[in-house]
């Protein structure tokens, strides 16, 4: 199925996919460890790798596209395309209703990618394991049904100001709705997490911490393991935003602690559409529906229903089930190359772009935690943020340039937008310097 | 194929840097606010109406560059003119951002010709529009 190096020599024209330093040492990030003798994704694997994304190939206003726009959504492999389009070529029925074969296979393909994610998260059960159509969904789903059943006034909603909105309106609108307060840990200059303005807000009336793992808009990697215990010990329920953490990280739920974790297929080189939602079991089986229809049910009269039993009690209607092959076939991509590889490799990418976009002149980077994964958020003095993407789009470079979804973020540090690279393991050391020359441009355009 | 000296005219980048009418109108009789949720961009259009004529109009705000010039231009385009020729001048604009503007007729708009490289990048019309939208909706008031 993976097609090897040799296709993306000609695709790619001049530029080889990978660059070797044959003196230098990695750079390091800095507050990493030592750095590897070797990089992880030598750059003929990294060559490979990226023969298996057709559109890597693809000339974008007649130049080769630099796709560095991964926290938006990355990506996807020969082999998930192939998988989704396998599935209707082949197995495609309605599932979990079939009296015939092919509805039988694709209830079998289907339930074996929830088991699928329940092995790539570290579940203690498949069924602790509901499919949505992304992480916004996952987590109005807690909001919505937890949230809803538990919570009242005098409780705490206790979230961060790094939130994407999508982990922060769900429960504004939970706390509009149950008279429940919403609390915000703020963050520091260097945009990591104020942790003793996490110790003040935690107290005994915090129900719940709904917390990011990894910024999106500045690349923190939070110390959710640290967070999830004190919450937990104060008797808070954890709910983990991992949308950001997945394609960078290996993540294993019980060992981060948290009662909920959520995150996106298409972000992970799958399908959009389709999303995760980890709940430990012991909370999923008290919680009550929270839409209704087929699929959810156990049994129904004219006057009520009973409802299923978890997972089935939170899919209610047909799933997105080609999505969900093709998210089960992303998961296999990514573990056959490894998030431990993928992580040296990313490190590696990233600190080469902190020191090569940060001492740019007029350029200042925005988020400088020591623990950044995949992001480089910044902003070119004189130049707004839009203006600098055009210029880099115009190089055949996407990046994103405004808010991020993220208002308070850039609420704190005081900038309407900024101009983000994010980075995933097929991105070369020559794109981030593709990135640089574009940024030289920019001061060209504009004096 | 409009190339990015195109959109980026020099009229564009010199107007961003030393945009005309920047400012806050004391005696500014209508006024609103336009914001492009997208990005973040914010302005504020003040407008002097007397017998139904511009007499005097203003903006502030933060934006790009295409949304700063555009408000500068704007600004100089109808001051001095009718709440209808303003509003037909916004007509006639909207169609040369969006490439719907005879090439013949988008002589008729004088400086204001300067953004038809924006037609080629259709995420920016709504840049090079926010100021003129929010002009509408200041005369409006």
């Amino acid at each position: 199925m993976r097609r090897q190096g040799g296709k993306a020599g000609g695709r790619e024209g001049g530029r080889s996919a990978a660059r070797s330093h044959p003196s230098a040492p990695a750079p390091q990030r800095r507050g990493a460890s030592a750095p590897p003798r070797t990089p992880a994704l030598p750059p003929s694997r990294l060559s490979a790798l990226r023969a298996d994304f057709p559109i890597l190939g693809r000339l974008i206003r007649g130049k080769p596209l630099v796709y560095l726009d991964n926290a938006a959504t990355s990506q996807k492999p020969q082999a998930v395309i192939d998988a989704v389009s396998a599935f209707y070529a082949g197995a495609n029925a309605n599932i979990h209703r079939g009296v015939h074969y092919l509805s039988e296979q694709a209830t079998e393909e289907y339930e074996a990618v929830r088991r699928r994610v329940a092995r790539f998260v570290g579940a203690e059960s498949p069924s602790e394991i509901v499919f949505t159509r992304g992480t916004t969904e996952a987590i109005n789903l807690v909001a919505q049904s937890w949230g809803r059943s538990t919570l009242g006034p005098g409780d705490e909603i206790l979230v961060t100001q790094m939130e994407h909105h999508s982990n922060l309106v769900p429960w504004q609108l939970l706390a509009e709705q149950t008279g429940a307060a919403l609390r915000a840990v703020s963050i520091t200059d260097r945009g990591e997490l104020d942790l003793d303005g996490f110790h003040r807000l935690l107290s005994g009336r915090t129900r719940l911490l709904a917390v990011t793992h990894v910024s999106n808009a500045l690349g923190t990697i939070n110390p959710v393991r640290e967070l999830a215990a004190e919450a937990r010990v104060r008797g808070a329920v954890v709910l983990v935003d991992g949308a950001q953490s997945v394609p960078h990280l290996p993540v294993d739920v019980r060992e981060l602690g948290c009662d909920f974790f959520a995150f996106s297929g298409h972000k992970l080189f799958g399908p959009t559409g389709v999303g995760v939602l980890y709940g430990r079991a012991a909370l999923l089986e008290r919680m009550p529906p929270w839409q209704g229809g087929g699929d959810m049910i156990a049994s129904v009269t004219l006057e009520r229903s009973t409802y299923a039993a978890p997972p089935a009690r939170f899919e209610a209607g047909t799933p997105a089930i080609a999505e969900v092959i093709g998210l089960g076939a992303a998961i296999d991509y990514v573990e056959r190359i490894g998030l431990e590889a993928i992580g040296v490799w990313e490190t590696e990418l990233l600190a080469h772009a902190i020191e090569s976009v940060g001492r740019l002149p007029g350029v200042r980077l925005v988020g400088t935690a020591p623990r950044r994964a995949s992001v480089l958020s910044f902003v070119v003095e004189g130049v707004h943020p839009h203006d600098v993407g055009t210029v880099l789009d115009d190089e055949g470079i996407a990046v994103r340039a405004g808010h991020h979804c993220a208002q308070p973020v850039m609420q704190r540090f005081g900038l309407p937008a900024t101009v983000r690279a994010s980075f995933a393991f097929y991105n070369t050391l020559d794109e981030v310097d593709a990135l640089v020359r574009g940024l030289r441009r920019v001061r060209t355009v504009f004096g | 194929m409009a190339s990015l000296s195109e959109l980026y005219q020099n009229v564009i980048l010199e107007h961003n840097r030393s945009p005309r009418n920047y400012r806050v109108m004391e005696d500014a009789n209508r006024t609103a606010e336009g914001n492009n949720p997208l990005c973040g961009d914010q302005l504020r259009v003040w407008l002097k109406v007397e017998d139904g004529v511009i007499r005097d109009v203003s903006f502030q705000g933060s934006g790009c560059a295409i949304s700063r010039a555009s408000a500068s231009l704007m600004t100089g385009a109808v001051k001095g003119k009718t709440s209808a020729e303003a509003t037909e001048l916004f007509e006639k604009f909207r169609r040369l951002v969006t490439g719907r503007l005879d090439p013949a007729e988008s002589e008729t708009l004088g400086k204001l010709a300067v953004f038809s490289g924006v037609s080629e990048y259709p995420i920016r019309v709504k840049c090079a529009s926010l100021a003129w939208h929010t002009m509408k909706e200041a005369l409006g008031r």
